[in-house]
């Protein structure tokens, strides 16, 4: 099931309901506060839509708060360090401004999203490695695949592959199924 | 006793050291009147710090304003006077309050102690600054978020790290002596605990030789350190820099003894001054000019 979570909404629902930006520390917190307690009402296994079409000037710090801060507490950089829960999180509606602090964040922590345009396109921002984007940009054309179809696809030893789609599982980018792996935001 | 202090004829981060050389001999309880009768201009900065320097004194201090209707005037469309009633025992013709409908003053001096002020202060920018930046500065559009994100960013300083209120304030003008265009002019000043002191607080901070006021605003403003431990902490000056590279921007931070400046190339200030007055808390000013080139 796919949820959404309109970042506007949280924002006038948990901090004030004249506001439309997403500024400061204290505004973040709450609402990646927001944001948690929906999701702690969901299943194991979720893919959040983390809507800011209607979110006017976000700042670093409020960038930090929300996005980093969230996909540092379900997605993993670590082999070892597996995520708490298997949340999966895809960002719509970011506008220029909006991404300017959202990779400025996402570089700082080596952390990376997928971001839809509204178009329906999707792209990783933040600090991916050559080997898992050319992944990933397989698997969204390929849609659920295994190893050895991405090594064809990529040209990557199938090995490597394997590693590659770990470490994207781990990061959240991409879901692993028990037929093959689906990139977020890609289709099945 | 009083001790008068002399308030420049044009007050701004550079004259504002004369005000604070006066100062520094004065013992802290001690009550001061700042002379500004023959003040003719003040900048954001000029303004706000002295909104600042009343914060410090132990006795509120006493302030002449400016004799010249016009100065006078001006210092109230920025609202300095709003907050100056309560900062200082006034003397001379204060003009009636009046809302400021002129371009120039793109945000009246403004009181930031929490959260709630910068949303305040974001949301009012935005109404103003588009049309301001982009038909009068001939900055392109996309600066304008850019622009709300750095003011955004310079309050948080003070409530994040001041551990007091300050003030910040917005304005546009002809800077006809250094630069012979428009600029606009942001300023956020506070006397809390500076930078120094705040980057004390942090756990396990290595001690070099040399630790000082210079040392501090160079770890906070050039390498992003910040108190907390957090490794996102320290990007919202980090952002300001690269805004104000992008638009040929100056940035200049003076906090306790020293001063630093990302200094433009239409500029020629020096990147770090130490041994100044000392002043507390942090006063920021961001200059970004008119672009010509585009036109």
């Amino acid at each position: 099931m796919i949820n959404h979570i309109d970042l506007s909404s949280v924002l006038r629902r948990t901090v004030c309901d004249l506001y439309t930006d997403l500024v400061t520390r204290p505004t973040g917190a709450a609402v990646r506060d927001g944001i948690e307690k929906q999701l702690a009402e969901l299943g194991d296994r979720t893919l959040t839509v983390i809507d800011f079409s209607y979110v006017g000037l976000l700042d670093y710090s409020c960038a930090d708060e929300i996005v980093a801060k969230l996909l540092m507490r379900y997605a993993s950089s670590l082999p070892d360090d597996l995520p708490t829960r298997d949340a999966y999180f895809l960002f719509r509606g970011i506008s220029e401004s909006h991404l300017d602090a959202i990779e400025t964040v996402l570089d700082r922590h080596g952390l990376a999203i997928v971001a839809q345009s509204s178009e329906g396109s999707t792209m990783l921002v933040g600090t991916v490695g050559d080997r898992e984007r050319r992944a990933w940009e397989a698997m969204c054309r390929l849609g659920r695949a295994v190893p050895a179809d991405l090594a064809r696809e990529t040209g990557i030893e199938v090995d490597q592959v394997r590693e590659v789609l770990d470490a994207l599982c781990r990061r959240r980018l991409v879901m692993r199924f028990e037929e093959g792996y689906v990139a977020v935001g890609g289709t099945a | 006793m009083t001790t008068v202090l002399n308030v420049p004829p044009s007050l701004d981060d550079k004259t504002f050291e004369t005000v604070l050389e006066q100062l520094a001999a004065v013992p802290q309880d001690a009550k001061v009147l700042l002379d500004a009768r023959h003040t003719r201009w003040a900048s954001p900065y000029g303004l706000t710090a002295l909104l600042t320097l009343a914060q410090t004194r132990a006795e509120r201090p006493a302030l002449y304003v400016p004799e010249s209707d016009d100065t006078s005037s001006y210092w109230s469309r920025t609202g300095f006077f709003k907050f100056a009633e309560d900062a200082f025992e006034l003397h001379g013709t204060v003009p009636r309050p009046r809302a400021s409908t002129e371009s120039e003053v793109l945000l009246e001096i403004t009181a930031v102690a929490k959260s709630d002020d910068v949303h305040d202060v974001v949301g009012r920018i935005q109404q103003k600054s588009q049309a301001i930046l982009v038909k009068e500065l001939n900055i392109d559009a996309k600066a304008t978020m850019g622009f709300a994100m750095t003011l955004s960013e310079a309050c948080q300083n003070i409530v994040e790290h001041a551990g007091r209120g300050g003030w910040v304030a917005v304005q546009t003008y002809r800077w006809q002596k250094r630069l012979g265009r428009r600029v606009v002019v942001i300023a956020v000043c506070d006397a809390g605990v500076g930078f120094r002191q705040s980057l004390e607080t942090a756990q396990g901070r290595p001690r070099g030789d040399r630790w000082d006021d210079g040392m501090a605003l160079e770890e906070a403003v050039i390498r992003g350190v910040s108190r907390f431990r957090d490794p996102g902490r320290g990007q919202g000056l980090a952002g300001v820099r690269r805004y104000i590279g992008r638009w040929d921007g100056k940035l200049s931070v003076r906090s306790g003894t020293a001063r630093i400046a990302i200094v433009p190339s239409w500029d020629d200030d020096v990147p770090l001054e130490e041994k100044l007055p000392y002043f507390p808390g942090a006063q920021m000013q961001i200059t970004i000019p008119e672009r010509i080139a585009d036109r």
